[in-house]
């Protein structure tokens, strides 16, 4: 039997004492919070230029087109990032019952990382960008990027090799997926030619660039926000729920079907491109047969949950977790279905990708990311100052991504419509591209308000911790989270 | 207790493979790489029509400089360039987006969203003067419009040693700029520059001609003049036939 995964390790337990490093955990902790609200408000604020363009402050720093990806690196590599860093770190060195290899190394790791954001924070508002999404930032910092990253995989390798449990559990299988792929993803789309310290052109040119880097795009959803994601699905929902995972042989065919598959649909971003035909259907083809993996990884985690569904409702932490799994079912529905050629000629380029991007990200990373936080709050620092806050938290999060992707859905489908009416008479119905864009207000509106609501539930999220860390509130034993598991 | 057989795994493949660390990492690149290598190497070696790639051009040194500032200024998050082959794109924007068009694109700029509509053939759909008063205030020319203003183009000066620097690396990247760019990119930059400020003088638009709203000019203007060289040309073969 599996032991690792029925029998949570608790607090004090009899398990031979390992002497875990805690502070890491506790940094990346930290860490995730931060850039959790820093992340968010940018989004909200590229969401209120939309709807209101005066919010672009008439000055070259906050302009939509710079603060664009500065909202997307910061959700992607800050929040998202030190979420799966936070998980990595407190739940390796428990599956491996071993301290991490090297202290030093996860301290190189840890600042070298927050490092790496601070200075995208400071070079994107400066339009210093390689334009390529997601791999934004220039060359210099790319090579910081892939020598931090490399230490991490010293660290991570090295954790693996004094291990002191034989089995790698099936979350170990997908960190490592994402610490080799994600190197090797970074290294081939930022292959450049610098022409001074702050530019640099890639060293592909046309389609082929663009080949490569929704090559890299559609991978980073793959093995930053989906992959590692699903390790912390395979430890920290058993973990909460106290039970084990629904099937281990599930677990396999799903990580080795998912991890070869997804590499594939890079080309489902240009679809009707003038990319080869071939590359396209190749690209097509393998998106629409990740549904397959994806919903058997859905149905592993949720299954886990048989026979504790009444623990989900009153436990705040299963709340996120069912939320976050059941919108990655949701995210990967769509996905295969927008790589159908007809559907994504329909919603290509429009709010429909963007309400998609979101159910993934808001829902799946963001309450995923939530969930943990809560999680080990109470683990780190022994209580939750504010228990009814989380709760609160929950439905703000939820009706927050419910108008975000209904309103993006509604924008989507309006403006692909009007794009392409024709009337009997052959000529477009609605030539003025403008008149499509004033329908689109209200939606960016109601979008706005949904996102905001989502950050307000984060700050909560903020604030509660900061003061369950500082040891004020009113410690409430009745946190389900707190209980000791049995 | 745990009645599911299957959570408890058949022993021989932990043996063989979920207990090795280094087996499973070796694995698991092997399994992303041959997607990998399957759909990117072919691109390296991908050839363009031949017709179509005669009329396609390297940017000017200028447009360079331009092309620069549209990256820099994040035009192509809310701009494609990327006309998709259907009527409804083809009446709105002109001709499809070919492969060839995009073989001096470094780095791509297809875009994936149009938050405005698609730029890929907006080279001479206005005039300098129009695209000079839009990018300083969108809502002059299109009202409605959600598309920031653009003030600081006007002040700020496009520096002839960066394109000198860029124009040199686009080179050695194997890009054919003719000798008379390759030469003195700046040079051929500012002459380029100056016949731009001069024909807005006739809009009583007085702008001087290193400001950098002069190279965004001269790269919109450039977006879709290979295509209708290509089209050209088809016609006449046509014609001819
Ligand atoms: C927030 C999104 C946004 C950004 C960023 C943006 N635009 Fe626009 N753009 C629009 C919208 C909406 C329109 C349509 C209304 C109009 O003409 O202003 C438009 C129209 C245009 C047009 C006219 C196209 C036509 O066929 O009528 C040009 C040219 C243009 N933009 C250039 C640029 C350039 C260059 C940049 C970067 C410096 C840029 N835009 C940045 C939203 C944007
Ligand atoms: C408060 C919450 C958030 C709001 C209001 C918000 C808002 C936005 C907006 C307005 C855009 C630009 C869309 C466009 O091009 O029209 C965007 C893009 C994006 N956001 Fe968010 N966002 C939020 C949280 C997140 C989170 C948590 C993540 C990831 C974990 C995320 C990932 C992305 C990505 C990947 C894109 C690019 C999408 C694309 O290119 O199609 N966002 N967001
Ligand atoms: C089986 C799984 C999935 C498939 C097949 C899939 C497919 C797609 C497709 C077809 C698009 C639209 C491309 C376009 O027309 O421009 C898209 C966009 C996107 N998806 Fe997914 N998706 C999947 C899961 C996810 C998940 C779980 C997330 C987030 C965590 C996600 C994040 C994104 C992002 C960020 C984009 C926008 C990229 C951009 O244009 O910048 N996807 N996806």
């Amino acid at each position: 039997m599996n032991v690792h995964v029925t029998q949570p390790e608790t607090q004090g337990s009899a398990a031979p004492a390992v002497d875990y490093d805690e502070k890491i955990v506790k940094q990346f902790f930290t860490a995730t919070v931060v850039w959790a609200l820093v992340g968010m408000l940018a989004g909200v604020w590229v969401a209120l230029q939309l709807a209101w363009w005066p919010a672009n402050l008439d000055n070259p720093y906050t302009t939509f087109g710079r603060l664009r990806p500065l909202h997307t690196n910061a959700v992607i590599f800050a929040f998202a990032g030190n979420t799966v860093f936070l998980g990595i770190y407190h739940s390796m060195q428990r599956l491996l019952k071993t301290r991490m290899f090297s202290d030093a190394l996860s301290q190189f790791h840890f600042w070298g990382w927050q490092l790496i954001i601070v200075a995208a924070a400071l070079t994107l508002p400066f339009g210093h960008t390689q334009s390529k999404e997601y791999a934004e930032l220039i060359w210099p910092i790319d090579i910081a990027i892939a020598v931090v990253w490399v230490v991490f995989a010293i660290n991570f390798f090295g954790t693996i090799a004094i291990r002191k449990v034989k089995h790698l559990y099936v979350a170990i299988w997908f960190y490592m997926s994402f610490v080799l792929t994600v190197a090797v993803l970074h290294i081939v789309n930022n292959l450049s030619l610098p022409v001074s310290f702050t530019k640099s052109y890639p060293i592909y040119s046309g389609m082929t660039d663009a080949l490569v880097q929704w090559w890299y795009g559609h991978n980073a959803v793959a093995f930053f926000l989906t992959t590692p994601f699903l390790g912390l699905m395979y430890y920290y929902l058993p973990k909460a729920a106290n039970r084990p995972v629904f099937s281990y042989r599930l677990s396999i065919i799903h990580f080795w079907s998912l991890v070869f598959l997804y590499i594939w649909a890079g080309p489902h971003h240009l679809l009707y491109s003038a990319l080869p035909d071939w590359a396209q259907t190749v690209g097509a083809a393998f998106s629409i047969m990740l549904i397959a993996p994806s919903w058997g990884g859905m149905l592993n985690g949720l299954l886990t949950l048989r026979g504790a569904w009444d623990r989900v409702r009153t436990d705040p932490v299963l709340k996120f977790f069912v939320v976050a799994v059941s919108f990655y079912g949701m995210a990967t529905f769509e996905g295969p279905m927008m790589s159908i050629r007809p559907v994504n000629g329909l919603a290509h380029f429009t709010n429909w990708v963007v309400g998609h991007v979101h159910s993934g990200a808001l829902g799946w990373n963001g309450f995923m990311g939530f969930g943990i936080l809560y999680f080990l709050a109470p683990r780190i620092f022994g209580r939750i100052a504010k228990p009814s806050w989380v709760e609160t938290h929950f439905w703000l999060g939820t009706i927050g991504i419910v108008l975000y992707i209904v309103s993006m859905w509604s924008a989507g489908l309006t403006e692909g419509l009007m794009w392409r009416a024709v009337g009997e008479d052959g000529l477009l119905q609605y030539p003025n591209f403008v008149s499509i864009v004033d329908r689109l207000n209200l939606f960016y509106w109601i979008r706005f308000l949904g996102g905001a609501m989502y950050l307000v539930g984060a700050v909560m999220m903020a604030w509660n911790l900061w003061l369950t860390a500082r040891g004020g509130g009113s410690p409430d034993a009745e946190l389900p989270v707190a209980a000791p598991a049995k | 207790m745990n009645t599911n057989k299957a959570a408890n795994p058949p022993d021989w493949h932990r043996r063989l493979i979920e207990n090795k660390g280094g087996l499973m990492a070796v694995l698991s690149v092997a399994a992303i790489a041959v997607g990998s290598l399957v759909e990117l190497v072919p691109m390296f070696t991908l050839e363009f029509e031949p017709r179509e790639i005669e009329h396609v051009t390297p940017y000017t040194p200028l447009e360079v400089a331009g092309r620069d500032i549209y990256i820099r200024e994040g035009c192509y998050l809310c701009h494609s360039q990327w006309v998709r082959p259907f009527r409804s794109e083809t009446l709105r924007y002109g001709e499809w987006s070919r492969a060839s068009e995009y073989a001096y694109d470094q780095p791509f700029q297809l875009g994936s969203r149009r938050i405005g509509p698609d730029l890929h053939r907006v080279g001479g759909k206005y005039n300098d003067a129009w695209h000079y008063e839009h990018m300083k205030d969108p809502r002059s020319t299109s009202p409605g419009s959600i598309m920031p203003p653009y003030k600081w183009l006007y002040d700020a000066s496009w520096s002839g040693d960066d394109i000198d620097a860029s124009v040199a690396g686009l080179i050695t990247l194997g890009q054919p700029f003719p000798q008379e760019q390759a030469g003195n990119p700046q040079a051929h930059a500012f002459k380029q520059a100056k016949a731009i400020s001069e024909g807005l003088k006739e809009f009583d638009i007085e702008v001087s001609a290193d400001k950098e709203i002069v190279a965004l000019i001269a790269y919109l203007q450039r977006l879709g003049q290979d295509s209708k060289a290509m089209a050209e040309a088809r016609a006449a073969a046509e014609g001819g036939e």
